[in-house]
């Protein structure tokens, strides 16, 4: 199976390890990554108001680059899958807002909203299948406690992003056991770490990620997982004494083409 | 004040139906900056509704919304808070020398694991 991956900015320099195990599990569940030409940074955050139209663009770029390929876009940062996301809900449901992008799009041809849009966790339930991802394991996280933290950027809003239930999410813990790991399931696992307030005010991203982390050792977490940098960056330096890794990094140890991922 | 050139703009950009709000409190109830705003979101919706516009854009409040769509998502109405603060920052930010961030700011902010997202996002958000 073939499909359009988008990396990211982050994922090629300080996010490198979601990367490039994202593309060495990827290779082992017969999945192959063809990354997008000349793809630009989504922005970080998508912009909800409807009159903002350039911020969006490069979205809409990687979007109709995938509808020209006919394959699914995938993306491994959660704050790229919830910018490419929303882009492609807008640009399905808003006609003005369509109309004014695709002004923009003449030499790359009109665009509204065919691409299917995949976080690789979705790609590796609804495309790949869970059942074959355990037929693949070869080394067991057997005994491992982890904690899956969602933050908010692929479970919300809901009537977009449609990844998961957003109050009570299964796909990282049936991700987490699909790998042979104990899954630990504790309530702040879809409140939010703080995000870029950590550019104005780190003191608040400290309290927000030191609650969310002793919320999940309190439930009895040994390792937390997440798909976003700025999520790790953030629960990182408010001080974590568990390790805080990429799923990917996970996923690669499981599926034997990484080492362990304690460190 | 009541400002219906602005509340108009408001609805305008967000989309947002702030006459759906029926003052339950939930989404100042879920929202993770609460501590830290002057306005809480609640306040947007009943204040954009009333057309008091004016101590919304001159508040600190703009800038202390996470974007994590809590209060979008658990908001029984369908009212989108925080497409309303968007709304009211960017009328903020649009205007000339309103950033709320620059690039002088950045060598303070990163360290040597700041992930390049945390600088895109913050530019995003608090600049135009």
């Amino acid at each position: 199976m073939k499909v359009s991956y988008f990396p990211g900015c982050t994922l090629k320099n300080k996010a490198k390890d979601l990367d490039i195990y994202a593309y060495k599990s990827a290779d082992v569940l017969g999945v192959t990554l063809e990354e997008i030409e000349n793809w630009q940074c989504c922005g970080g955050v998508f912009t909800t108001a409807n009159d903002e139209v350039a911020t969006k663009l490069s979205s809409v770029r990687a979007l109709k680059y995938a509808s020209d390929k006919n394959q699914p876009l995938v993306s491994v940062c959660s704050a790229c899958h919830n910018v490419l996301k929303q882009t492609n809900y807008a640009m399905q449901t808003n006609t003005q807002f369509a109309d004014k992008v695709n002004r923009y799009m003449a030499e790359d041809g009109a665009y509204n909203g065919e691409t299917e849009v995949y976080h690789y966790l979705e790609m590796l339930r609804d495309l790949v299948t869970f059942d074959t991802l355990k037929e693949k394991v070869v080394n067991v996280l057997k005994g491992k406690k982890i904690a899956a933290y969602y933050g908010c950027l692929l479970l919300r809003p809901n009537t977009v992003m449609k990844m998961d239930d957003p109050e009570n999410p299964t796909i990282m813990e049936d991700f987490i056991r699909a790998l042979g790991a104990d899954a630990v399931v504790y309530a702040k696992r879809n409140e939010c770490c703080g995000g870029y307030i950590s550019a104005q005010s780190p003191e608040t991203a400290k309290k927000n990620s030191q609650a969310i982390i002793e919320n999940a050792k309190a439930a009895g977490a040994e390792m937390i997982i997440t798909a976003c940098p700025l999520c790790k960056y953030n629960l990182v330096k408010s001080g974590a004494d568990i390790p805080v890794v990429y799923f990917t990094e996970l996923l690669a140890e499981a599926l034997g083409v990484k080492e362990d991922t304690n460190e | 004040m009541n400002n219906r050139y602005l509340q108009k703009e408001i609805l305008r950009i967000s989309g947002a139906d702030v006459s759906k709000c029926m003052r339950c409190g939930k989404c100042s109830g879920t929202c993770p900056a609460y501590d830290e705003m002057e306005y809480h979101p609640h306040q947007f919706a009943n204040m954009v509704e009333s057309g008091d516009i004016e101590p919304l854009l001159n508040s600190q409040s703009l800038y202390k919304c996470l974007s994590c769509f809590a209060c979008i998502d658990r908001c029984p109405r369908g009212v989108e808070p925080a497409k309303i603060v968007e709304a009211v920052r960017l009328l903020a930010t649009r205007k000339q020398g309103a950033n709320h961030m620059t690039a002088n700011d950045v060598p303070a902010i990163v360290d040597e694991d700041t992930p390049q997202q945390l600088l895109v996002s913050a530019f995003r958000k608090y600049t135009k």
